[in-house]
């Protein structure tokens, strides 16, 4: 048997680039997907903003930082859809024995579901986020310079990992759910949603849900109240915002062991 | 390190099933010990839910065996997955290895890329298979577009272009017409000598396993129920073709040699149907001494399935 | 040429059955149903987090909504949204997709009809395991004012009822615009954010700015949720709650004279094609 040729990451490389090139060949039907993406950006953006309608401030934000935490969540759960968002076609792998054939390859199974696919055409909600992001900061008081950029720099790379590894937790629980796809998008939509809240108004349980086990706060919301100066919540340093890559190691952490637990049930390690 | 390519012993799998409130355990493969070796071709038989793709998952890491042994190409085929992979390919009749909205060509140049084959490699081991397969003519075809038959051949080649030392078929002919098997049977055998490669193939069509195997394992229930040559199974179990031959005009009786059954005729000797054992009379024979008393119009012969061959098999255990 | 009619005669035919079954089709998937509870809950949590505290911003009363009344809202709403369809997603748009909807035109049922009659069904039965505990954890947990005559709740099953039928019916025009497009899961996305914000599921289209509520009230998401919610809740009371009620039969009439059309013309599509 000869031995392996080229980088180990050639595997991953050749597939994603195989889809991206057979994606971009559908022209007709990719514009129609900009455009509904982008409707969906914005009414989610409405989600948000209707509420500033009849009120100045909700939890110590106005509308233009609550710009500046939708754009960024925005932003981050796009990007993170656009590259693992393919994952919630778990259970129709495993019903039609489609994952199986993954078990035939030399690599690992998560990678090879992760780099499976791509999809191109939520790069407009991508671009909804870019676009509110950026207005958020023109229209805040921010003070530019090195710091402020590396912190949205570490913000946007923390906040794609931490939402991709929300797509792989619910795909590890996709295993044991028999009708699983409704629980994935609660589980993935419900933490967009709690991504582009003001942390300041949850009470104490939700602090530690979407606080802490899910670091959804960590992904716009605590960078923009360090970027802005604002106030965090439970008792968090100004500087929270720098704790996003903690968060995102975490959340892959334990992605990691859903989907670890999840192969196991499905190769029948413990019955 | 053995030199076996499958080694298990007292491999077993059962499963819970949930029907309705009630739990039940269901046994798919029952205490199972197999021994292959390198180059050798094994046919492993059983009626549907004799635990045939159970086994094959679990020679494969797909997966766990709940106890027992095994090894595949000397490796834990869970815990060393990956490096398995490399030397065992694998045509699974339902699941497709290929892409399905891609040009045939395409779906083998990311398989060399996944296998990491030097471009070189790849090349020649694909121009080889595409020869040997026919494949030239649906290379630029997408999957989707291809005829069941067409498909097999690609995936066949799918699974050998890594080289791998152990190939696995589960159900690879099903569906397909009698031109199509043929042609897979001889590549596979051409394969085979040329190679050395060890084939273990599952099936439901006794052809196959005539036509490629020299081992035969019989499943049934997740228990082997025989474990040697094609010979000593057809010996163990009286294997019979069964004659159906239409005469010119009615012959009420017929003189037939040793080792053939009279099973019936109709329209009083127009057709008559013949088991016999091929074993002790050749096909030939028998039709010879038919032809010897009356004319011949048409004739087929009817190959015995696998329930059947189970069926006589444990009538023979009686 | 095969040529189905829906049934004559007055009794309503096979179609209670089929609501039934579809009522005992979800209760084989319990624990999906266990972690759509918990997922409904956790999401009203969210929502009402947010939503107090916006009332409190706007000094204890928003258009209408003070603490409790909010609080009913968010839990009556994440009740409801087990049981009425805002995803778009349908058994029947996958049964375009696959084709086995050829298999149904050859019965002797309305397909569009049935269809939507099973997609009742789910949605009713989804009621027990999702919209009770729902509405209890809100109570309990948060509190919430809701109304202390029988009237609102007599006249809020009935508009239930109604929210469901009319969801039901939407996303049967949603599968249908499968007959036409190859990929409707761009539709169904854009469907479920869009239907959910107009239904009013996550603000009360009271709280929206006029032109928005007026494009709201001119679709008939609201009439899947929102009015069952005010209806229920005791916000809109009377004559006007009566009125909403007769806004959801009024969809349901349009919604459902859509679905025949398209299913017709779908239909005919199928046949045009060779199924």
């Amino acid at each position: 048997m000869a031995e392996p040729h080229g980088s180990a990451l050639a595997p991953y490389r050749a597939v994603l680039a195989s889809r991206i090139r057979s994606q971009a060949s559908y022209r007709t039907s990719f514009g129609l997907d900009l455009g509904s993406s982008l409707l969906v950006g914005l009414t989610e953006l409405a989600e948000v903003a209707v509420l500033f309608t009849s009120v100045s401030a909700i939890g110590g934000f106005d509308l233009a930082a609550m710009l500046l935490v939708f754009g960024l969540a925005d932003l981050c759960f796009s990007v993170a859809d656009m590259v693992v968002g393919h994952c919630d076609n778990l259970p129709e792998y495993v019903r039609t024995g489609r994952l199986d054939v993954f078990y035939l390859r030399p690599q690992p199974l998560l990678l090879q579901l992760v780099t499976s696919d791509i999809s191109l055409r939520r790069l407009a909600r991508a671009l909804v986020g870019l676009v509110a992001l950026v207005v958020g900061l023109v229209v805040n008081d921010v003070t530019w310079g090195f710091e402020a950029a590396g912190l949205l720099l570490v913000a946007v790379v923390s906040g794609v990992a931490t939402f991709a590894a929300l797509f792989v937790w619910a795909g590890g629980l996709q295993f044991f759910l028999v009708n699983g796809s409704e629980m994935t998008n609660a589980f993935v939509y419900g933490g967009r949603y709690a991504a582009t809240q003001p942390g300041t108004v949850w009470g104490r349980p939700l602090v530690v849900v979407f606080g802490f086990f899910f670091p959804m706060a960590f992904t716009a919301y605590l960078p923009a109240a360090t970027l802005l100066g604002l106030d965090t919540f439970a008792g968090l340093p100004a500087w929270a915002g720098w704790l996003a890559p903690v968060a995102a190691v975490w959340a892959w952490v334990a992605a990691g062991l859903s989907w670890r637990t999840g192969v196991r049930h499905y190769q029948g390690a413990g019955g | 390190m053995t030199s076996h390519i499958i080694e298990t012993s007292g491999l077993t799998r059962a499963f819970r099933v949930r029907e309705g409130m009630k739990r039940r355990t269901v046994v798919a493969v029952d205490d199972l010990s197999l021994r292959v070796e390198a180059g050798e071709a094994v046919g492993y038989i059983g009626a549907n839910g004799a635990g045939k793709s159970t086994t094959i998952k679990m020679l494969c890491g797909i997966l766990v065996p709940t106890s027992g042994e095994v090894r595949t190409c000397g490796l834990r085929p869970v815990a060393d997955r990956r490096r398995l992979a490399r030397e065992i390919g694998v045509v699974f009749g339902q699941r497709s290895q290929l892409w399905w909205d891609l040009p045939t060509r395409e779906s083998f140049s990311l398989l060399a890329a996944i296998h990491r084959l030097s471009p070189a490699d790849a090349e020649q081991r694909r121009e080889e298979l595409v020869e040997r397969l026919e494949l030239r003519e649906f290379l630029g075809t997408p999957v989707r577009q291809l005829s069941l038959g067409q498909r097999m051949r690609a995936e066949v080649a799918a699974a050998l272009l890594h080289r791998p030392r152990l190939v696995v078929l589960d159900e690879p002919t099903i569906g397909l017409d009698v031109l199509s098997k043929q042609r897979l049977r001889e590549f596979l055998v051409t394969e085979r000598r040329d190679h050395g490669t060890t084939l273990l193939l599952t099936t439901h069509d006794m052809g196959d396993v005539e036509r490629l195997c020299d081992r035969v394992v019989l499943v049934d229930r997740g228990r082997t129920v025989h474990d040697g040559s094609l010979a000593a199974l057809s010996r163990t179990v009286g294997a019979q073709r069964v004659m159906t031959v239409d005469l010119a005009s009615p012959t009420p009786s017929l003189p037939l040699p040793d080792g053939t059954t009279h099973l019936g005729e109709e329209g009083h000797g127009l057709r008559h149907r013949i088991a016999f054992d091929p074993e002790r009379v050749t096909a030939a024979a028998v039709l010879a001494a038919v032809s010897a008393v009356a004319e011949v119009l048409d004739l087929s012969i009817e190959e015995p399935d696998v329930e059947d061959v189970v069926r006589r098999v444990y009538q023979a255990r009686r | 040429m095969l040529t189905v009619r829906p049934s004559r005669h007055l009794s309503p035919g096979p179609y209670p059955r089929l609501v039934a079954a579809g009522f005992r089709q979800q209760s084989a998937y319990r624990l999906a149903a266990l972690a759509g509870l918990v997922a409904n809950t956790t999401f009203g949590f969210l929502k009402v987090a947010l939503l107090l505290a916006t009332v409190e911003a706007a000094g204890g009363e928003l258009r209408g909504y003070d603490v409790g009344t909010m609080s009913a809202y968010v839990w009556l709403s994440q009740g409801l949204l087990g049981s009425v369809n805002l995803y778009g997603r349908s058994e029947m748009a996958e049964r375009i997709r696959t084709g086995d909807v050829v298999v149904d035109f050859l019965r002797p049922l309305d397909v569009h009809a049935a269809a939507v009659a099973t997609e009742v069904g789910r949605g009713l039965f989804a009621l027990l395991p999702r919209g009770v505990p729902s509405v209890l954890v809100g109570a309990l947990v948060v509190g919430m004012t809701m109304p202390t005559t029988p009237g609102p709740y007599l006249l809020g099953a009935v508009s239930v009822l109604l929210g469901i039928t009319v969801s039901a019916a939407t996303a049967y025009l949603v599968a249908a615009t499968g007959f036409w497009l190859v990929e409707t899961r761009g539709v169904a996305l854009l469907y479920m954010v869009v239907a959910g914000f107009l239904a009013g599921l996550y603000v009360p289209i009271g709280i929206f700015p006029a032109p928005l509520f007026w494009l709201a009230t001119a679709t008939p998401f609201p009439a899947m949720l929102m009015y069952p919610v005010d209806v229920l809740s005791g916000r809109v009371d009377g004559l006007a709650s009566v009125g909403l009620v007769a806004a959801q039969l009024g969809w349901l009439l349009v919604v459902g004279a859509l679905g025949q059309l398209m299913t017709r013309r779908g239909r005919r599509r199928l046949e045009v094609q060779g199924g």
